[in-house]
């Protein structure tokens, strides 16, 4: 991460409702706080609950020219639509990070990227609250890419949630936790 | 001698360029008496039209903005918004207010902006040259309703004073003529009273005054005087739809 | 420290209406439409608390004439919409232009013609640096390309439009509308502004001042016109601004505005590593167009590759900067989707000589 030449992009995309801008949006904060140059770009539009929602966000530490990625270095797939969209995209040698609650591992078939599986709603419903399946996600996907320090992923949810949220941020640093922990220990990837 | 009929202060001293028999010389004359009865005339902004109407600035004695056919209303309303602490006024004719710039004067009286409109209703487009206007009368000819207006072609003249009415953010609303002295009394009162609702920050107030309009309904200025009498007022009755006595508050 | 030197990650149309907050407008009218509407949506929260006022307009017609009566009082007011809506701002512009009033119009494009789509576009190029109503007037345009150029060049083009009493448009697209970037708040150079003499305050004291664009005697009108012209053409000398990136050494010159800039910068650095001398050249004022440094550049460099999202409208002031004998190349994309870095970069190797 200290390379002077430092460059990543990725691609978060699930069901609208399932949290994945905030995911999009804390890390590409926590890479501002960290000092790098960021950019995120929501979808826009025709967004509603249960809809398509993702967000592509871009690391570097020169300054960024297109926000738009045709081909990502990864993405996380919160949903099986987001698996067939984005997982043909990535590039070769790339990273797909699939929530395994929703989307049986056989759908994730190709050979020349790493394929990462991780049950997210079922953890998250394990540690009391199915609504945190993004956090953990999001925990375990920066274990993995180690793009951002967990300490600024901390620091940056005040920033990013809304005040009204601020309250729950004690069980979101928790459950951050809690992915990156299943990330460490299932550190080789299962079904490459 | 005493002096018993004056020029208002605030209409400055030259002739109006309207024709002979055209009222709006008096509605001009009644809006620049009520504002030298309240001596607002240094913190009044006027908001003139497109129309006959748009040549306020030559007459009154006030800061004036001209807006675009039929925005008259979102101007003002764009002006007090800016200054509470201003009395804002339009004075839109009828093809201004109730055609072309109906969807701003429906939506700042809902909004209940603490305007007042004064709406020069003379049922025809005069500085055009006498086309049909929303508010000519059925069977009436002009030069775009060379066979008299028919409803099954051109819909019905809009009674605007009783739409607005009907809107829970108007404060006001009123509609007079000025064809006789009593008329005029009224006319005169009524006005006062808007400026008077908007003053005491009641909220939206609005005037129908019906206007002659001799020069495009091809009459002599007392036919035309006559006709706002025998076929206007019958179809466009006067008298004061609404008054608010004190404004909405949480 | 000033209260806002924190970086923040906020979206360009966020940035807009911080800075509409810190330059001191405190009145916005707007009505809803795609991809703009955080603007409205966060001045509708922020501005009420600060005392402003914030009105959801029944139409982008009432939007822009609210903003004529409130600026037409000496304050700085604003609006903001996307390309359909601003079609329909364009009476209320030219009336801005011809009473010589001030305005702050954000326009977060779209693409067209007709209702087109939500996606990124620069389709409104011509509408925006002609004028784009009736009659003979421009509107200073400012063509922002990251995140805090979004905050600046607001903060920026309230003051050219006090400056100059004419409309400002800051011209984005759905692209820098919707994208995060890093941004600080910072106040920019303070321009000297001479007071508003000219404002509708209520006649106290002074003679009753009048705003207008009616002139009917002889002669008038034309000299307003000519008048008008002067302001523009003093514009012209004072307000040019552009980015000049790698143009010393290059053998073509790629002239890309917005977010179509951006990719093609990214584009001169992959050009670069593969040893193509390639440079960019940004108008950030579209109008007054930096003709007289496209020109001077193009004293020196022959051959120009013109990028857009659209099939050709910037196009027409680059050949007409330039020199004589140079050659200008363009490269359009018309909407759906921005060109990858490594698309322009296929498309330099064309023209590269």
């Amino acid at each position: 991460m200290s390379d002077d030449r430092f460059y990543y992009d990725f691609i978060v995309a699930g069901f609208g409702g399932q949290g994945v801008l905030i995911i999009g949006n804390l890390l590409a904060y926590a890479a501002m706080k960290e000092g790098k140059c960021v950019t995120y770009l929501p979808v826009y539009g025709v967004e509603m609950r249960g809809g398509t929602a993702n967000c592509t966000v871009v690391i570097s530490s020169r300054q960024i020219g297109s926000p738009v990625v045709g081909r990502p270095h990864a993405a996380l797939v919160m949903n099986l639509p987001s698996l067939i969209k984005y997982g043909p995209l990535i590039l070769p040698d790339g990273l797909l990070f699939v929530n395994s609650s929703l989307i049986e591992p056989k759908e994730a078939c190709r050979k020349d990227i790493e394929n990462f599986f991780i049950p997210v709603n079922e953890i998250a419903i394990d540690h009391g609250n199915p609504k945190l399946a993004n956090m953990i996600a999001l925990g375990a996907f920066n274990q993995k890419t180690k793009l951002v320090q967990m300490t600024s992923l901390f620091e940056s949810l005040e920033k990013v949630l809304d005040e009204r949220y601020h309250h729950l941020i004690p069980s979101n640093i928790e459950a951050i936790e809690i992915g990156a922990e299943f990330a460490r220990k299932n550190i080789s990837p299962p079904a490459r | 001698m005493e002096l018993v009929f004056k020029r208002p202060e605030c209409l400055i001293d030259i002739p109006f360029h309207f024709c002979p028999g055209c009222h709006h010389g008096i509605a001009h004359r009644l809006v620049a008496e009520a504002i030298d009865y309240f001596r607002i005339r240094e913190k009044t902004i006027g908001v003139a039209s497109v129309g006959c109407s748009v040549f306020m600035y030559d007459y009154f004695n006030i800061d004036v903005l001209e807006a675009p056919h039929g925005r008259a209303s979102a101007v003002a309303s764009g002006v007090k918004r800016a200054r509470k602490d201003r009395i804002v006024f339009t004075y839109q004719g009828d093809g201004d207010l109730a055609a072309i710039g109906i969807a701003e004067s429906i939506h700042t009286a809902n909004r209940g902006e603490k305007i007042t409109i004064i709406f020069a209703n003379n049922g025809i487009y005069g500085m055009t040259g006498g086309q049909m206007a929303p508010t000519t009368l059925l069977g009436q000819k002009t030069s775009t309703s060379p066979y008299g207006r028919d409803f099954t072609y051109d819909g019905y003249p809009i009674r605007m004073a009783e739409m607005l009415a009907t809107l829970e953010g108007s404060a006001f609303v009123a509609r007079v003529a000025v064809n006789n002295p009593a008329n005029l009394m009224k006319a005169k009162r009524a006005i006062r009273k808007a400026f008077q609702m908007q003053i005491e920050e009641i909220g939206f107030s609005f005037v129908e005054v019906l206007l002659a309009c001799p020069t495009n309904w091809g009459m002599t200025a007392l036919e035309a005087n006559k006709r706002v009498g025998e076929e206007m007022i019958p179809y466009f009755p006067l008298g004061i739809l609404k008054e608010r006595k004190m404004a909405d508050s949480l | 420290m000033e209260p806002h030197s924190e970086k923040i990650l906020v979206k360009g149309n966020e940035a807009i209406a911080m800075a509409a907050i810190d330059s001191g407008c405190l009145l916005y009218f707007g009505y809803p439409i795609t991809p703009q509407n955080d603007i409205p949506e966060y001045l509708s929260k922020h501005l009420p608390p600060l005392g402003g006022e914030f009105i959801q307009a029944e139409s982008e017609i009432a939007s822009i004439n609210l903003l004529l009566g409130a600026s037409a009082t000496g304050a700085r007011a604003m609006t903001s919409s996307s390309s359909p809506g601003i079609s329909l701002m364009q009476e209320g512009i030219s009336y801005l232009a011809g009473s010589e009033l001030p305005g702050l119009i954000v326009n977060i494009s779209r693409s067209g013609p007709g209702l087109g789509g939500i996606s990124p576009s620069q389709g409104d190029y011509f509408q925006a640096t002609r004028g784009g109503g009736h009659g003979d007037y421009r509107t200073i345009v400012l063509a922002p390309s990251s995140i805090q150029e979004m905050y600046d060049l607001t903060c920026l083009a309230f003051d050219l439009a006090d400056k100059y009493r004419n409309p400002a448009v800051i011209l984005g697209d759905a692209l820098i509308g919707q994208m995060k970037e890093p941004l600080v708040r910072r106040s920019g150079a303070k321009i000297n502004l001479p007071p508003k003499e000219w404002a509708l305050t209520g006649a106290d004291g002074r003679k009753p001042n009048r705003l207008k664009s009616l002139y009917l005697e002889e002669g008038e009108l034309s000299e307003q016109n000519w008048k008008l012209h002067q302001k523009y053409e003093r514009m012209k000398k004072e307000e040019v601004r552009f980015e000049s990136v790698c143009t010393e050494d290059a053998k073509l010159v790629l002239v890309a505005f917005g977010s179509m800039a951006r990719v093609s910068k990214t584009s001169v650095e992959l050009a670069r590593e593969e040893g193509l001398k390639v440079g960019l050249f940004r108008p950030i004022t579209l109008f007054p167009f930096p003709e007289k440094p496209l020109y001077d550049l193009s004293k020196r460099v022959t051959r120009f590759l013109t990028l857009e999202l659209n099939t050709g409208q910037m196009l027409e002031d680059v050949k007409l900067s330039v020199a004589r004998d140079a050659q200008v190349y363009f490269y359009g994309r018309p909407p759906g989707s921005l060109p990858s870095p490594e698309e322009v970069l296929e498309e330099i190797k064309k023209y590269y000589q």
